[in-house]
């Protein structure tokens, strides 16, 4: 794995090691979301941290990074298109108001209960994460368009 | 009464930042000291003394929670001060390309 | 816990003057990281564990952006002199001491302003709940969620989440457009 970008080789073995751990820790905070502190925005800005670990530590030619910066605004885009998909049922049953509560609640306390509210953490969380990454590459990799 | 007054004085240094600075970034970073004070200063009016954090547990029927709402108002805001601080950076490297400088002086020309 | 919020906020307001007054470009960036973990443990003190979680990691990318910033370009200061040389005497810069004295004078202006409308407000930590008494009280049968902050924040207040994705959305799309990204051919 000796390449000229990027940082030293101790610095890309942790990184190996760490981002796994970050991004399941994202995916916890989350999913759990409706339980324990946190939430679609907490996890999806530690989501976003890793994957800016990940480029920080590996140099510009990870992940084939002009792919990336079209992949991840439309990520964004549809993160938020599905968020606004499940909240438009709401509109058509009795009492019709936008942004229902229609999927069945549950107990408290369990994962499963709640409603709509771990679908739309999901989908915050993954909007979240796309766009502070977005933003990230365009300031560090991406380069201007000749005139 | 004096957490909300030094509170405003956070605010008022950073409003003294963007008045008398010369480097734009300097500026920059007296907005973002400003954002926070008032973020600040939110969650310090909805706090309760010996109120628990507003999650209900198994053992908080009988408790006095903090406020939430204010809690909740501010999350959104702290994540759109990051992308109104990334723009103001935007701005402040094109006008770094086209003049060379972060001197506010030197760019008071409106053409070109 | 008046006191210990206090002593930090002292040291926050410290951190910010030396962060506007550095030399160097870097170190008022390294000094503004003061203001955002002191914040962080701020609202740990204010029983909010969700905001410390997201003031950390925002801070954080924050000053990875600043630094991305400054690094291709300038990294020196502008000094401004507080004393001109006019044939060997030297004069007090009479620009600068107006600056300085309009600010003072702005901020002391504006400080009793805010004392006279902060006094009408409840006295810090006896807050009376007349919007979030429902929120507390039902939120768990309504909501069917255990995180008040969430259910408020999904729930009842949607609206303002969809407001802060077009925010972000918007965000974006600005950086794109005004840094003049390539896109593929």
């Amino acid at each position: 794995m000796q390449s000229d970008k990027g940082m030293t080789i101790i610095v890309k073995k942790m990184t190996q090691v760490l981002v796994g751990i970050i991004v399941l820790f994202g995916v916890y905070i989350i999913t759990y979301g409706h339980l324990t502190p946190g939430g679609g925005f907490a996890g999806g800005t530690i989501i976003a941290g890793a994957f800016i670990l990940l480029v920080l530590a590996y140099g510009d030619d990870i992940m084939h990074l002009r792919v990336t910066k079209e992949g991840s605004s439309k990520l964004e885009n549809l993160a938020i298109f599905m968020f606004l998909l499940f909240a438009i049922p709401g509109l058509f049953m009795i009492p019709s108001v936008f942004f229902r509560n229609y999927l069945p609640l549950g107990t408290v306390g369990e994962l499963l209960s709640a409603g709509v509210i771990p679908l739309f953490n999901i989908f915050i969380g993954i909007e979240v994460a796309a766009a502070l990454f977005t933003i990230f590459l365009a300031f560090v990799i991406l380069k201007e368009e000749d005139k | 009464m004096t957490l909300f007054v030094l509170c405003f004085l956070l605010f008022l240094v950073g409003l003294y930042g963007v008045i008398t600075r010369r480097n734009i970034i300097k500026i920059v970073l007296g907005i973002c000291i400003m954002e926070y004070s008032m973020n600040l200063f939110l969650v310090l009016v909805g706090y309760v003394h010996d109120g628990v954090a507003p999650i209900i547990t198994k053992g908080s029927e009988r408790a006095t929670f903090v406020d939430p709402l204010p809690q909740a108002m501010v999350i959104t805001v702290i994540v759109i001060g990051l992308a109104t601080t990334a723009m103001l950076l935007a701005i402040a490297i094109r006008l770094y390309r086209k003049h060379g400088t972060f001197d506010i002086r030197e760019i008071n020309t409106l053409k070109g | 816990m008046e006191y210990i919020i206090g002593v930090l906020l002292i040291l926050m307001i410290a951190g910010s003057i030396y962060t506007l007054h550095a030399g160097d470009l870097l170190s008022a960036i390294v000094s503004y990281g003061i203001v955002g973990f002191g914040l962080v443990i701020i609202f740990l003190f204010l029983k909010a564990p969700d905001l410390a979680i997201v003031q950390l990691v925002v801070e954080i990318i924050t000053l990875i952006i600043m630094i991305a910033v400054i690094r291709n370009s300038s990294k020196e200061d502008l000094q401004e002199s507080a004393t001109i040389k006019v044939e060997g005497v030297q004069y007090v810069n009479l620009k600068q001491l107006l600056y300085f004295s309009g600010a003072v004078v702005l901020a002391l202006g504006l400080m009793y302003y805010f004392y006279q409308s902060v006094s009408g407000l409840d006295v810090f930590g006896e807050h009376e709940m007349r919007m979030s008494q429902v929120y507390v009280e039902q939120g768990a049968e309504l909501t069917g969620s255990a995180n008040l902050v969430t259910g408020v924040l999904l729930d009842f207040r949607a609206y303002d989440t969809l407001g802060e994705a077009t925010i972000l959305i918007t965000a974006v799309v600005g950086i794109l457009t005004i840094l003049r990204i390539k896109g593929r051919k």
